[in-house]
């Protein structure tokens, strides 16, 4: 690797670093952290940062912030990663019907994703999980519905313009079977596409996640998620600021690793730079 | 994109009429939209368990409940409470809050001119800042400069809102006693939230405007305006400026719809007398009259936004909007 390509690519590198950084958090956070992420000791509750046996400090109930902290990259990321694979798959094979075979129901879908769009996402997001309820299955449950029309939109638009190309047109008239066409010819050319709104989108799941949880509906406590820790945090922060710094520094930083890798991907696999 | 040879004045009374049908078309879809949001949320509503459970506070009788159920209609079929309630609904009647005990749309409304007010400095101030970062990056590119800008605007993007916010309190209100947690009293309460729900847009803003003026600089008209020999100023202020401007529009138009759901949680955070605010608290206290009615006025400010942008659109480049008349 030369020093060059580095250095050209050097966002993309402190990107895949700090993604990195996240899934060893939470990958490792059994091994990683000190103590019980829930269970508390009232006699070290609100102990500030480099307390010997507390690197981050402790809550108001004496939990070990740096132990809620990696265990919330688990929440998070596992989260986002469902968030993300429940999208794309409803949105991408809506998207990919509704870009091959047109017709009224492709219209439709699309005039369903206009109606959605003319709402704010995280309202939306927001005003679903209030109505099906809190917890970890329905706010990805929650998000997902809010989210797939993204994925819908950019596959059915990438969708008819590959629908056109030589390479279709050949396959279709050498007598190829629709279903063959649409998933050996059409759907790799659409991967890339699919790929790069999966990763911008993964970070926007991450945070609109943290942001539904800090306004206490979502993950609920004791379940160390960072928005619900942000979110318990408020009450203490004039005696206590390490509760609402590190768990909002995390999710900080794992949003802008998502994004550079996000970016540096899009550069790569974007037609436009591909020539 | 072809331009079209301007007509004389014929073409433009033609024009006139077809931007009547274009307007016509636009509320015409905004009205579906409306109603399509409301029909929506009106049966996740009634179809996430008991309704009547879910209008009332917790420690209700059970005798209270029955009649509760009776007055408020659910014991009717779904099909006769929703003819009910788009026959209401249309006429701006979502009934009353269940909190307040008032009218929830004229509740609703109440609280929006406080949105409007905190988003509409939030704009500004991401306009303000935003598009000198992104054209002092783009003309100085390589520089110093470019690379603070981009990094602040890259940061801005990932540093979520409420934390942003949290982080404002605790440096500005709780340690150097500058500012005030929250409220809205002065011109002092909206500097914390206007700096955090503009954050986001300024970041994607001012990207975006660095990339646009970019591609702008390259364009024929640059080099002939620089070869006419004027000022550096009015080369970028006039001649790239306003020709980099449609996809900012584009992306400020979508953003500023998003606004009103980052005033949601900027809202929370500082408590804002507002609508976003308020349609927290009644998703949390299941206050679903005014839920409706939030949604309501949500997506009608939100279309309307959106409206505003498309024909901002023609007056700054004539080509779509000849192309739009014929």
């Amino acid at each position: 690797m030369s020093a060059a390509f580095f250095r050209r690519n050097v966002l993309g590198f402190l990107g895949l670093a700090l993604a990195a950084l996240a899934v060893i958090a939470a990958v490792g956070a059994p091994v990683l952290s000190p103590h019980d992420p829930v269970k508390g000791d009232f006699s070290q509750g609100l102990k500030p940062p480099g307390t010997p046996g507390h690197l981050l400090g402790t809550d108001q109930l004496g939990r070990d912030t740096l132990s809620r902290v990696l265990y919330g990259a688990r929440v998070a990321l596992f989260i986002g990663i469902c968030t993300v694979l429940l999208t794309a798959l409803v949105g991408g094979l809506l998207g990919l019907l509704a870009g091959f075979f047109g017709g009224w129901p492709g219209n439709a879908l699309m005039r369903l994703c206009d109606v959605q769009l003319s709402f704010p996402f995280i309202l939306l997001a927001l005003t679903i999980n209030a109505i099906v309820g809190l917890g970890l299955r329905n706010i990805i449950v929650s998000l997902a519905a809010a989210g797939w029309v993204v994925y819908a939109r950019v596959v059915r638009g990438e969708v008819l313009s590959v629908k056109q190309r030589d390479y279709v047109q050949a396959a279709a008239a050498l007598g190829t079977g629709r279903p063959r066409i649409l998933f050996r010819h059409v759907l790799p050319n659409v991967a890339p596409s699919i790929i790069i709104v999966a990763s911008l989108q993964f970070s926007q799941f991450i945070v609109a996640e943290a942001a539904i949880s800090f306004l206490g509906f979502g993950v609920q406590p004791p379940t160390p998620a960072w928005g619900s820790m942000l979110s318990e945090s408020r009450d203490f922060l004039y005696v206590a600021w390490w509760l609402a710094a590190f768990p909002g520094a995390a999710l900080a930083l794992t949003a802008l690793g998502v994004n550079l890798v996000g970016d540096w991907l899009r550069d790569i696999l974007d037609p436009k730079f591909r020539v | 994109m072809v331009i079209r040879q301007s007509g004389g004045p014929r073409e433009s009374s033609g024009t006139l009429v077809a931007m009547r049908g274009y307007f016509l078309s636009r509320l015409g879809q905004t009205a579906l939209v409306v109603f399509l949001s409301l029909t929506v949320v009106f049966f996740l509503v009634r179809l996430s368990g008991d309704p009547v459970l879910l209008f009332l506070p917790m420690d209700i009788q059970a005798k209270d409940i029955n009649e509760t159920r009776q007055r408020l209609g659910f014991n009717d079929p779904l099909a006769v409470q929703y003819t009910r309630f788009v026959a209401n609904a249309a006429r701006g009647d979502f009934g009353e809050s269940l909190r307040y005990r008032r009218d929830a749309l004229r509740l609703v409304l109440e609280r929006l001119p406080a949105t409007l007010e905190l988003g509409a400095t939030a704009l500004l101030l991401t306009f303000v800042a935003a598009i000198p970062i992104g054209v002092l990056s783009a003309t100085r590119r390589g520089t110093l400069l470019d690379y603070l800008g981009m990094g602040a605007a890259v940061l801005g993007q990932a540093i979520p809102g409420f934390w942003l916010g949290l982080m404002l309190i605790y440096f500005f209100s709780v340690r150097l006693h500058w500012l005030p947690t929250g409220g809205m009293d002065g011109p002092a309460n909206f500097v914390m939230p206007c700096i955090v729900l503009a954050s986001f847009y300024a970041a994607r803003i001012a990207r975006l405007t660095r990339s646009s003026v970019l591609d702008t600089l390259n364009e024929e008209f640059v080099l002939t305006a620089r070869a006419k020999g004027l000022a550096e100023w009015i080369v970028i202020g006039k001649h790239t400026l306003k020709n980099s401007a449609i996809p900012i529009v584009t992306l400020a138009g979508l953003e500023t719809g998003q606004l009103l759901g980052g005033a949601v949680i900027t809202e929370t955070i500082f408590a804002w007398p507002g609508l976003g605010r308020l349609t927290v608290q009644a998703l949390l206290n299941r206050d679903f009259p005014v839920v409706l009615a939030a949604v309501f006025v949500i997506s009608v400010t939100y279309t309307l936004i959106n409206l505003v942008v498309d024909l901002l659109y023609g007056w700054l480049d004539p080509r779509t909007r000849r192309e739009a008349a014929a």
